[in-house]
């Protein structure tokens, strides 16, 4: 017995499909991008401005996949644009890590009552 | 000589066991108060470093909240906290591993603390190869009571993709052909092995391990 001519065309796309679901990472909770490798950076002494760059660039492809950032990675940014004197926007990522994971209320309201002093 | 047999095969049964009993797993570790205290938030503290890389203790402070927050944990971020401490004049781990847990409570509000120690970072250089090590332990304090909830200690090895690894299944596979690729990156080795070390040491799911997080899907269930 032959094989159809339709299953000879579908074995290979079958196939094809088996190997990409194994291929496909594990779902993970968080998108994470550059926030592990900025964090390094951070404590090796790098610029806030490369890292105020690398992470914005992740959070705008976070959100075209509408998926979320990891905890800490807009806190991180919040404390870059502080350092470099944008505390509108320091202040803005600040209580977008509060509204997302209200754990880190109590400590992000301990920076803040800081850096209004 | 009824007597004799009676205490014979009783000691036969009892070598069976203790064959038996040194030959299994570690004993399985008691949740009692880590399920209990129900952390939310971790605060993870910079590691102490025993080896004698001086970058050893940022390298993996760096790479400690993935498997934290992926187990299902709100982590405080690493950079922000490490600063507070610096403005308070805990520039070394070892001190700032000696304040007290109410305290750390007070300021970052986390429910637990994580403590690591760093035993081994870094590369031993031998005439054919190189071989990079990192291994950690580490232990979650609940900051509101002082308790140990959990501890654990884990390595990675820059040589395992070089081992058979016949016994550690896809798992096993998978991490040795991470390893193999990260061996070929030079430029940091001792970095890449130690996100290795810290991904065994912290993800949830499996013997011993940490309990999920209430981020997890798979919270309550183990």
């Amino acid at each position: 017995m032959t094989i159809s001519k339709a299953s000879r065309r579908v074995l290979p796309l079958l196939s094809l499909c088996l190997l990409a679901a194994c291929v496909q990472a594990p779902k993970t909770l968080y998108q994470w991008e550059g926030y592990q490798p900025q964090v390094y950076e951070h404590f090796k002494g790098q610029s806030p401005q490369q890292q105020i760059t690398e992470l914005e660039k992740g959070l705008e492809r976070i959100a075209a996949k509408g998926n979320v950032p990891p905890p800490g990675y807009r806190a991180h940014l919040g404390m870059l644009y502080a350092e470099t004197g944008r505390d509108d926007l320091a202040l803005q990522q600040l209580e977008a890590e509060k509204a997302a994971f209200p754990e880190s209320a109590a400590y992000i309201d301990f920076l803040l009552k800081k850096y209004r002093k | 000589m009824r007597h004799f047999f009676r205490l014979i095969s009783c000691l036969a049964v009892a070598a069976l066991l203790s064959a038996c009993a040194a030959s299994q797993p570690p004993a399985k570790r008691d949740y009692t108060a880590y399920k209990e205290s129900k952390p939310r938030s971790i605060l993870v503290l910079p590691p102490l470093n025993n080896s004698p890389d001086v970058n050893a203790s940022y390298s993996v402070l760096s790479v400690l909240t993935y498997p934290l927050a992926e187990a299902g944990y709100y982590v405080l971020p690493v950079a922000l906290v490490d600063s507070t401490f610096k403005q308070n004049g805990l520039t070394v781990p070892g001190d700032i591993h000696q304040v007290a847990p109410a305290k750390l409570r007070d300021i970052f509000g986390a429910d637990a603390g994580l403590y690591v120690t760093i035993s081994k970072y870094g590369s031993t250089y031998t005439v054919l190869d190189s071989v990079t090590v990192v291994a950690a332990s580490a232990r979650l304090v609940d900051l509101r009571t002082g308790t140990e909830l959990w501890s654990g200690s884990a390595s990675a090895s820059s040589a395992e993709n070089q081992n058979n690894n016949n016994n550690g299944g896809l798992v096993g596979m998978l991490i040795s052909a991470a390893i193999k690729q990260i061996a070929n990156n030079l430029s940091d080795s001792g970095h890449d092995v130690a996100g290795i070390t810290s991904n065994r040491l912290l993800s949830a799911g499996h013997y011993n391990g940490l309990l999920f997080g209430p981020y997890s899907p798979h919270y309550g269930t183990d």
